[in-house]
């Protein structure tokens, strides 16, 4: 897991450096970034745990269909963090279950 | 409610090829995508294409893509992006939504054009973290620029697992092995022998069994299996890694024609249920047509030429050209498209795609 500086096709431009909290550490992150491409520039790999099991999730399709990398991002769960860019200040917390939803419910 | 000519759900090859053809000859033309960027799969595709000039050969996949948005804003197609389509109504209204509200449009034709996603395999520890599609790893080496593991091992010989293996290696990655079940390669020679030289294995007739972590992926074990694809016992062997990537086939996106009312057809060589079609694009649901990996699982510059042949239907029923045009522009495009359905590969998707269109 790490951020690819040199490419043998890509041109790869640097971004601004921003900043995210993610379970209360502040990481940097550069403007344009999916959360889930700034979580793994930072080595974070775990999204979130599952409501019954509490089984760890992360990356799996990576364009927005699966949903398994969703989390809870400024407050609000089931964010697809794949496919939602960061923004200097961004709250990202692991998300537990199903995002405040009672199984009950579902 | 916003009315236009034709709308086309997905701005990947077939959408963009279906917008760009329609625009061009007057119609007016709205072309939707989930996605914040246009091009769908395009984007992540760095190799350069094969075929002949006609079909872009020579060109990366992100370039071609970058070029079909040229001609969609020349054809002065509206483009919609970040808007996922949830419906699809009997009068041609088609709903839209994006973050915070939803709209409706209503078209006088809708081409279909959603794609598909790639499968899973289930195995015990599938759902670990670092388990994840060769798509997933690709579009962020590619497009994020952000490789999601050091250690990979793909499963998986077709042509997406053996390119996107050759892309890691050029993002930096080490990928391990290729794990291919069948006895055979299933990708082409051409792809193999790169992978191949830059010292990564293809193990014929292995797969995986089982994925270990604690919080994440740290290893795989893999075994050799027989001519049922059953693990053969005394063969396991456990590969460190941190990343595991499917390369195990594409399933077409079929909701949005399955809630419009298309009929569906089961095809193996196709990637399973698709909805029926006949050779001009029309699924039988009066004013809906089907382009690309939706009405089968083929490659990109397939994708294109479908999509450019239902534009072409839809303007015909537009009005827009005469039968004698467009019977010359179909031909055209399935003259292309035979081209590319040829050999040992293309024969299979040409024959099951006749046997749709039959159907």
């Amino acid at each position: 897991m790490e951020r690819i500086e040199q490419h043998p096709i890509l041109s790869i431009e640097t971004a601004e450096t921003i900043h995210i909290t993610v379970d209360g550490r502040v990481l940097e992150a550069r403007a344009g970034d999916t959360i889930a491409a700034a979580l793994l520039a930072n080595g974070i790999r775990t999204f979130r745990h599952t409501a019954k099991l509490h089984e760890p999730r992360g990356l799996f399709c990576g364009i927005g269909q699966c949903t398994d990398c969703i989390m809870e991002v400024d407050g609000r769960p089931n964010v697809r963090t794949c496919v939602t860019r960061v923004r200097d200040g961004m709250i990202i917390r692991t998300q537990q279950g199903n995002g405040g939803l009672r199984h009950e419910a579902l | 409610m916003k009315h236009y000519d034709l709308i086309v759900v997905g701005a990947g090859p077939a959408g963009s090829g279906a917008a760009i053809e329609a625009g061009r000859r007057g119609a007016s033309v709205l072309l939707i995508d989930e996605n914040d960027r246009p091009g769908g799969q395009l984007s992540k595709q760095i190799h350069k294409f094969f075929g002949s000039q006609e079909h872009h050969a020579g060109t990366r996949g992100f370039i071609i893509g970058q070029a079909l948005l040229r001609e969609a804003q020349e054809a002065k197609v509206e483009i919609r992006l970040g808007w996922r389509v949830w419906g699809i109504f009997p009068d041609g209204s088609v709903t839209a939504a994006n973050d915070t509200e939803s709209v409706r449009f209503h078209g006088a034709l809708i081409v279909l054009a959603t794609g598909a996603s790639e499968n899973a395999l289930s195995f015990p520890g599938c759902t670990l973290p670092g388990v994840m599609t060769a798509g997933a790893a690709q579009t962020f080496a590619n497009v994020h620029h952000v490789l999601p593991g050091h250690d990979f091992v793909m499963v998986g010989s077709g042509n997406v697992g053996l390119i996107v293996t050759y892309q890691l290696l050029q993002a930096g990655a080490n990928v391990k092995a290729i794990l291919e079940a069948a006895p055979k390669l299933s990708g082409y020679a051409v792809h193999a022998g790169k992978v191949r030289r830059a010292g990564v294995p293809i193990m014929l007739q292995h797969t995986v069994v089982r994925a270990f972590g604690h919080d994440a992926l740290e290893a795989v074990e893999v075994a050799q299996v027989d001519d049922h694809f059953q693990p053969v016992s005394g063969t396991g062997s456990v590969i460190p890694c941190d990343t595991l990537c499917l390369a195990v086939g594409l399933t077409p996106r079929i909701e949005l024609a399955r809630a419009a009312g298309c009929a569906m057809v089961w095809s193996g060589p196709l990637g399973g249920m698709i909805p029926r079609h006949d050779r001009h694009m029309e699924s039988g649901q009066d004013r809906i047509l089907v382009a690309g990996d939706l009405a089968g699982i083929e490659e990109a510059s397939t994708a294109l030429d479908e999509g450019r042949l239902a534009g072409i239907r839809a303007a015909f029923r537009l009005g827009l050209i005469s039968s004698a045009e467009y019977e010359e522009l179909r031909t055209q495009a399935q003259e292309r498209l035979d081209r590319l359905r040829q050999g040992p590969f293309g024969e299979k998707r040409r024959l099951a795609k006749e046997e749709v269109w039959r159907a």
